[in-house]
């Protein structure tokens, strides 16, 4: 029997089946079942590949909370949170430029955006390459006379992780910036045409225009600054694989669980983490809500 | 006075958008300079030295022969083509059921999909590893490309938004011409979805083109490299061959900007559309 010549009765039944179930099978096993996995293995000792293996209770979150080798890499994401705010900034002061009239407005918005395009490792070796000992950056310090300052970048633990999370920056700036440019040109320009007849400055454009139209974008920019902060991985994991200090939360869980075959006490940080993430972005929407 | 303070606003102006630019542009214009460099020359010239013949491309055959860089670009397009095209009809599919039937357990579904975009994939990879070794997929092409239509649930949201302004009276009179509902998704609903297929095509087209981790963890072999995994291999063999790995660097970034210069306004539009939740 041909589908079309079924009643639309039947079809709807059988549309609905055939095309959830695939989405559906997906979204259960990929999605899923790994978060539940990971609930119950965040309670046992298993290695991840022995046949057996026995249920420890809150063992494993004990180890995270008091063991310092595991708490203290939280320390690691407040550089790169702080790194997440001063992004947002520049990108917020780009758009703003960028949406007036600027001449060469398309390259310039081009060039600040191109390196959100690239791929992570590119981006590793790049500022691996830049910070190197008489690498760029020295070069270029000792040019204007700074010289005298040059560090070990990536070597000085107490530095490692302003400069990884500048490369960070440097990577994720552009979207922040595309995002905002396109919230702010979404505010009509009649607006600012009355404000210039009363003669706003550009300052309190942006300050009682600009700023608050796009809030919400800001805010959610924000939010997820946090849970970015908090799953940093691909830059420092290729540049310093976490070693000098600039161990991150998920490098510590990778390493957890497929180095050391702690596949337990790994679920059970990612468990930790999970839950920081999720009430981070409820945090997120319900703040939104309550705005609108 | 308005006309020196508007010059000095505009002098300020220019100054932070070429200092922007500047520290973009030298990050890249560096690893550019290196990678035309013969290796004595790199050692003694200053990285801001462009190189002395800007035709030598000894690195880049080097990079691109020694670190099989054409399978990895295979690889990655292979992997990309078929999770593209796979998302689009499995998130446009789903969105049209969810969108134009109501049934039971339609809202339930519905949050379903939706909770899932909370869940960050990177947390979960722990388990997840688990269950592709399961099915016996590591090292297959299969486990990244059923992780990124399995986890990743952008398009389903893309496409749910999106057809909330496509209105159903369109359905209604094809419906009154006898077409099926396959008929009505496959002639209607699917080609009105172009600007959001196009905007999925390119948000996951770049984060696909730039993972490193999936096929990192999943895809040991190196048969199966892509282009993030082949150009991380450089780092143990030319640790000490600087300006080969920087003409592996210009060969991963090559592809991307040519497709930027060519895509830029859809490119733009994406990333706006495809981030505001």
């Amino acid at each position: 029997m041909v589908f079309k010549n079924l009643s639309y009765k039947t079809q709807r039944k059988v549309i609905i089946v055939a095309f959830s179930l695939i989405p559906v099978v997906l979204l259960f096993t990929f999605a899923y079942l790994p978060v539940f996995n990971m609930f119950k293995y965040s309670f046992t000792d298993w290695n991840g590949y022995s046949k057996s293996y026995d249920y420890v209770g809150l063992e494993n979150y004990k180890t995270i909370f008091t063991d310092s080798k595991y708490f203290t890499v939280f320390k690691v994401s407040l550089y790169y949170f702080a790194g997440s705010f001063v992004q947002l900034a520049l990108a917020l002061y780009f758009a703003t430029i960028l949406s007036f009239n600027v001449r060469f407005k398309n390259f310039f918005k081009g060039i600040l955006f191109f390196p959100y395009l690239l791929n992570g490792v590119a981006i590793g070796f790049i500022f691996l390459f830049f910070f190197r000992p008489d690498g760029t950056l020295d070069t270029l310090m000792q040019s204007i006379g700074l010289g005298a300052y040059t560090q070990g970048w990536l070597l000085n633990p107490k530095i490692i992780n302003i400069s990884l999370a500048g490369a960070s920056l440097w990577r994720y700036m552009g979207f922040n910036f595309i995002i905002f440019l396109g919230a702010i040109s979404s505010i009509g320009k009649d607006v600012y045409e009355a404000a210039e007849i009363d003669g706003a400055n550009r300052w309190h454009q942006f300050r009682h225009i600009i700023l608050p139209s796009i809030k919400s974008i800001v805010q959610l920019n924000m939010i997820l600054a946090i849970s970015g902060a908090i799953s940093a991985f691909d830059i420092p994991y290729i540049m310093t694989s976490g070693s000098n200090g600039s161990n991150t939360f998920v490098i510590q869980t990778v390493t957890t669980a497929f180095k050391y075959n702690k596949l337990g006490l790994a679920s059970a940080m990612a468990v930790v983490l999970l839950f920081i993430v999720i009430i981070v972005t409820l945090l997120q929407k319900l703040l939104i809500k309550e705005e609108k | 006075m308005y006309r020196l303070k508007y010059t000095a606003a505009s002098i300020v102006k220019y100054a932070s958008l070429l200092l922007g630019a500047f520290a973009a542009l030298i990050p890249i214009v560096v690893v550019l300079f290196a990678s035309f460099k013969t290796n004595k020359e790199y050692g003694a010239s200053s990285p801001l030295t462009p190189p002395d013949n800007w035709l030598n491309f000894a690195n880049y055959s080097k990079a691109f022969i020694n670190g099989k860089m054409l399978l990895g670009f295979g690889n990655t397009v292979i992997i990309v083509v078929i999770s593209i095209i796979g998302a689009t009809l499995i998130g446009s599919m789903i969105a049209y059921v969810l969108n134009r039937f109501q049934f039971r357990g339609n809202k339930l579904l519905m949050g379903a999909f939706l909770l899932a975009t909370l869940i960050p994939s990177v947390t979960t990879q722990v388990a997840t590893f688990r269950i592709i070794n399961f099915f016996h997929l590591v090292d297959t092409r299969f486990a990244p490309i059923l992780l990124y239509l399995g986890t990743d649930i952008i398009a389903v949201y893309i496409f749910i938004q999106f057809l909330e302004s496509i209105s159903e009276s369109l359905d209604e009179s094809a419906m009154l011409d006898g077409a099926s509902y396959f008929t009505i998704y496959w002639r209607i609903i699917l080609p009105l979805l172009a600007p959001a297929i196009v905007t999925v095509v390119i948000v996951k087209g770049v984060n696909i083109y730039n993972d490193f981790y999936t096929p990192f963890l999943y895809m040991p072999s190196e048969d199966l490299q892509v282009l993030s995994t082949a150009l991380f291999k450089f780092k143990g063999p030319y640790g000490s061959q600087w300006e080969v790995i920087c003409a592996g660097i210009m060969i991963t970034i090559l592809p991307i900007l040519i497709v930027f210069l060519a895509l830029q306004k859809y490119i733009y539009n994406g990333f706006a559309q495809g981030s505001v939740k």
